[in-house]
């Protein structure tokens, strides 16, 4: 490269040969040779963040190990007590069945919201407005109540006759009122992650597959979904794991699950913060999992795009430590 | 329906299109008849590339028929007047008709040999050990052999489009259409995509092809259509629409394009 610069013309490459007059010519032994003082004072700064972060992280931490009210071994014995595991167990069913009813409202939202009719469009319109404007705690709450305002719920024709009826206590007991009250309110959150994915794939690819004849069903599920799902699946783990941790307000109507339990255990021991952490344990135990399940999963849809995947802690950590951190990024794309 | 032979293959009748207030089809009439290659040029905005869209239905146009085989294309007749076709019957029309694009709209999520398959295993119901067999003899037959389970992204512009080509013959189709299938590649990678289309040609495929290519269209097509302004101002042999037009602008559009390639 520098072989065609030393015929002496004037050669503008790289941010260091600014200063330097036409004809002279950059040597890696003249960049070396004058370090700037502006990059040892940077330095010495970032050395100084990283020490003051690593003090004050420590810090905390050591209070929080030696506080006296911070009695671990009662986190210890409680942490996989049975009531504990139970209420695991419920948060974790409490999330499955709310994302499963939330994604397959969101996908029939999203659907309804894309299609050419007014009629639903406007109707998705509505739900969402509803739901995503309304509060959570409330949404729950309403629907635990559902039998103070609808003692009885029936079917049948709009103010004409009705054909089936239930009693309302019977049908929402207050797990189906925390299911409806996640799910709802998560299909609302799921639609629109639905439509942006799907709007994500160029056009081109539904009349390349419609120029094949393929029907519209046909070219949804295995044309535009399979590639939309590289853009659907980072954010639904983020819902995901929101969810998770939003189980915990299901504990208003008394369902026992991780947030309830504890609640339950320190309002008869009032070991509160020890209790407190064991369930923080749990969520931070599950949060994890699912962060590194939704690593995987966003590779599996990553195939057949050229980019680099999400990098992780152990890839960043093998490009710092290890000298053949590169070549892992390389390979790892064409595995 | 006695005399199939002689009766073109593709029959456009006066087909209009708007877009809004802009008229991009006007009352356009073509015909093209089995085996023969015709060849579509035009300045862009001439309408030549809805026109391609309509004949399988990509593009619904306002008034006139497309007609394969005598059958309209995705409309029917129905006492007199033209009513929309049931998807799965428009979905069987076009599956008859293969339809290579300008940004080869390779499916993204699917390797080469899994983008040839779809179509015949989904639609035709074809076996996949049948479709991947005939899958491996086209890719031989675009020259991509050992490019089977590579994804679109990893090939370059021209391979792309010949797994494309493949993708479309895979369906056995009547015909064949071509939207500027050259017009996004590198000028190195454009001969090659141009010699698969040469070699269907000589095979005898029905090909309908929108162009910027003029000296394909000469060499290649047995007509040449030229459009402007959403009608075909003329049309004939490659020697006289190309080296002869009768017509003032297709003069001016052949004068103009010929030009800067002749300079450099």
């Amino acid at each position: 490269m520098r072989t065609k610069d030393s015929s002496g013309e004037a050669s503008e490459r790289g941010p260091l040969t600014t200063n330097l007059r036409i004809g002279d010519v950059p040597t890696t032994k003249t960049i070396k040779a004058t370090p700037s003082r502006r990059r040892t004072l940077s330095a010495i700064g970032g050395w100084a963040i990283r020490i003051f972060l690593v003090v004050v992280v420590l810090e905390i931490i050591s209070k929080f190990l030696s506080a006296d009210a911070m009695r671990w071994d009662v986190v210890w014995s409680y942490l996989f007590s049975q009531k504990v595991l139970e209420g695991v167990g419920l948060t974790l069913f409490l999330t499955i069945v709310a994302m499963v009813v939330g994604s397959i409202i969101g996908l029939v939202l999203a659907l309804m919201k894309i299609s050419n009719s007014l009629l639903l469009n406007v109707t998705a319109d509505g739900y969402i407005w509803l739901f995503r404007g309304t509060p959570l705690l409330v949404q729950l709450l309403f629907w635990y109540n559902l039998a103070s305002f609808l003692p009885k719920l029936t079917m049948g024709v709009p103010f004409g006759p009705q054909f089936f009826e239930f009693d309302t206590n019977t049908v929402i007991t207050a797990l189906v009122a925390a299911m409806l009250g996640l799910g709802l309110n998560e299909g609302a959150y799921m639609s629109e992650i639905f439509r942006a994915g799907i709007q994500s794939v160029d056009h081109g690819q539904i009349e390349a597959a419609a120029a094949l004849g393929m029907s519209r069903r046909r070219s949804m599920n295995r044309i535009v979904l399979p590639q939309a799902m590289r853009v659907i699946v980072p954010p639904t783990g983020n819902q995901v794991i929101s969810m998770l941790k939003g189980t915990s307000l299901v504990s208003i109507v008394a369902i026992s699950e991780l947030l309830y339990t504890v609640q339950v255990i320190y309002a008869r021991t009032f070991e509160t913060i020890p209790l407190l952490v064991v369930a923080c344990i749990w969520y931070l135990f599950l949060t994890t999992v699912l962060s590194i399940g939704q690593h995987y999963i966003e590779l599996h849809y990553a195939k057949g795009v050229n980019r680099n995947a999400p990098d992780t802690y152990l890839t960043k950590f093998k490009m710092i430590f290890g000298r053949a951190g590169q070549s892992t990024l390389i390979t790892k794309e064409n595995a | 329906m006695t005399n199939t032979a002689s009766e073109p293959i593709i029959k456009i009748e006066s087909l209009s299109k708007h877009y809004g207030a802009l008229q991009v089809l006007r009352s356009v009439d073509l015909n093209v008849n089995l085996g023969e290659v015709v060849c579509i040029i035009g300045p862009s905005g001439s309408g030549k590339s809805t026109l391609l869209r309509c004949v399988n239905h990509l593009e619904t146009p306002d008034r006139g028929i497309v007609r394969l085989k005598g059958e309209p294309v995705g409309v029917r007749e129905a006492n007199g007047y033209l009513v929309e076709r049931p998807p799965a019957e428009l979905a069987r029309q076009r599956a008859d008709i293969g339809m290579v694009f300008q940004n080869f709209n390779l499916f993204g999520h699917m390797t080469v040999l899994e983008n040839i398959i779809e179509g015949p295993t989904q639609v035709l119901g074809t076996s996949r050990a049948e479709a991947q067999e005939h899958a491996m003899q086209l890719l031989q037959w675009v020259q991509l052999e050992g490019k089977e389970n590579t994804y679109p992204r990893q090939l370059s512009g021209g391979q792309q489009q010949r797994a494309a080509i493949a993708r479309a013959l895979a369906m056995r189709p009547r015909v064949m259409l071509f939207d500027e299938p050259t017009s996004a590649l590198d000028p190195e990678t454009v001969g090659e995509v141009l010699s698969i289309m040469r070699r269907l040609a000589k095979e005898g495929l029905t090909m309908l092809v929108v162009t910027h290519e003029i000296d394909f269209a000469h060499e290649v097509a047995d007509r040449v259509v030229f459009m402007d302004a959403g009608t075909i101002i003329e049309q004939g042999v490659p020697s006289e629409v190309l080296l002869n037009p009768k017509e003032d602008r297709t003069k001016q559009f052949l004068s103009r394009i010929l030009k800067p390639d002749s300079a450099s």
